[in-house]
């Protein structure tokens, strides 16, 4: 159990590029196809991953893991998802690539980064609206498309800070569901 | 003889005393920085170049843009290649410890805590509303991964077929993944053999601007 815990996601730490959003639905995926976790338990999840600091995706591996099999579980997996980046970085600095200049590489990063932006794009709406348990337009889904944009309009506006921003949306829901 | 231990102790000691900056610099960050790895950004470089001066802006940007195009998380990835310049590979183990370890702590409480007052009406109602900000959050990360990523029509596709698969096709994201690894060479080489001009960045924009992105827009 460890040991898978502990391959899933050095897996989905070898393959996150482009951040920890894009990672979400490889995280999904996985925890689907493992049968770790039920789709409600998922979205706690992430609100949870989301509102506590620090990166996101470490977050969601740190709560699968403690979910999954304990404290032990939670120490795996948080390592399978550092573990990639600690020797893809030590690779790369040690041999001074001066990527930014290759021609092919750039060609790369032109296709790859509009496929992660789509990935994004996908995770909130499947963290948002796709995966809940309620169907069809309910009082719920209103509040909480509007929260989700009183959140948006108040950071591109107003330029708050998340942590600010994570409280109004609490107090927000206390007051309003 | 006693110089000489005198010496391998002050060796020893400064060795430690390094690591545990390192450990300290990011351990002091990661609790601070809600809002994911992006917003650690600005964090970890009044850190680093600012209070600490480890590093020049121009190094430090240099380092930032490295961490953007290896695996995992900018943030991870940026302690981890801060640590090593500074440290070697104790160095980098000794930071990615350091930015871990708080957010891991406080992950487990908050899930423990959360165990025991999930069915309280209050605590559920405040984490629909994080829910919906955390929505907004990834939201916002999108928008700021399109700003530099989808600026022209092949860019535009690239991540509508991206979208496609997902919604539609419920495809496992490692193959979109895959798949956009090479897309992105077949696309100019196609280009070029229909004697196309391409531009694989969009106009004005340099890799600093994808690591420091306006954050708070």
């Amino acid at each position: 159990m460890l040991w898978e815990l502990f391959f899933t996601f050095l897996k989905v730490g070898s393959v996150s590029f482009g951040g920890g959003y894009a990672v979400i639905p490889m995280i999904q995926y996985e925890i689907e196809s493992h049968g770790w976790m039920t789709s409600s338990e998922l979205q706690e999840m992430i609100s949870l991953a989301g509102m506590t600091p620090g990166p996101i995706a470490t977050n969601s591996a740190t709560l699968v893991g403690y979910k999954t099999a304990g404290l032990a579980g939670a120490l795996v997996t948080t390592l399978g998802m550092i573990l990639p980046s600690l020797i893809a970085v030590i690779l790369l600095a040690s041999m001074f690539f001066r990527f930014n200049n290759s021609k092919w590489f750039r060609s790369v990063f032109y296709g790859f980064r509009p496929i992660i932006t789509g990935l994004i794009i996908y995770a909130a709406l499947n963290f948002g609206f796709l995966s809940g348990d309620e169907t069809g337009f309910t009082w719920m889904t209103f509040v909480t498309l509007l929260i989700c944009f009183g959140c948006l309009y108040a950071m591109f506006k107003y330029k708050l800070y998340p942590i600010v921003v994570l409280l109004a949306a609490g107090a927000a829901g206390i007051i309003l569901y | 003889m006693n110089g000489k231990g005198a010496v391998i102790v002050k060796i020893f000691l400064a060795a430690i005393s390094r690591l545990a900056q390192l450990f300290f610099a990011f351990f002091k960050i990661a609790p601070a920085s809600f809002g994911g790895g992006y917003a650690m950004m600005p964090l970890i470089e009044r850190e680093i170049v600012v209070k600490r001066q480890w590093f020049t802006e121009v190094e430090m940007a240099d380092m930032l843009s490295m961490a953007g195009i290896a695996p995992g998380g900018v943030a991870v990835n940026a302690a981890a290649l801060i640590g090593y310049r500074k440290a070697g590979i104790t160095g980098a183990v000794a930071a990615i410890a350091g930015l871990t370890l708080p957010t891991f702590l406080i992950v487990i409480s908050i899930s423990y805590a959360y165990f025991y007052l999930r069915n309280e009406p209050k605590v559920e109602a405040a984490l629909r509303g994080i829910h919906a900000a955390v929505i907004a959050m990834i939201l916002m990360a999108a928008y700021r991964m399109a700003k530099i990523s989808v600026f022209d029509i092949s860019t535009a596709c690239v991540m509508a077929a991206a979208l496609f698969a997902m919604l539609l096709l419920h495809k496992n994201p490692l193959f979109v993944i895959l798949f956009g690894l090479v897309i992105g060479l077949v696309i100019v080489r196609g280009k070029e053999l229909v004697g196309l001009s391409v531009n694989t960045e969009k106009a004005g924009s340099s890799a600093k601007t994808m690591l420091e992105p306006e954050y708070y827009i």
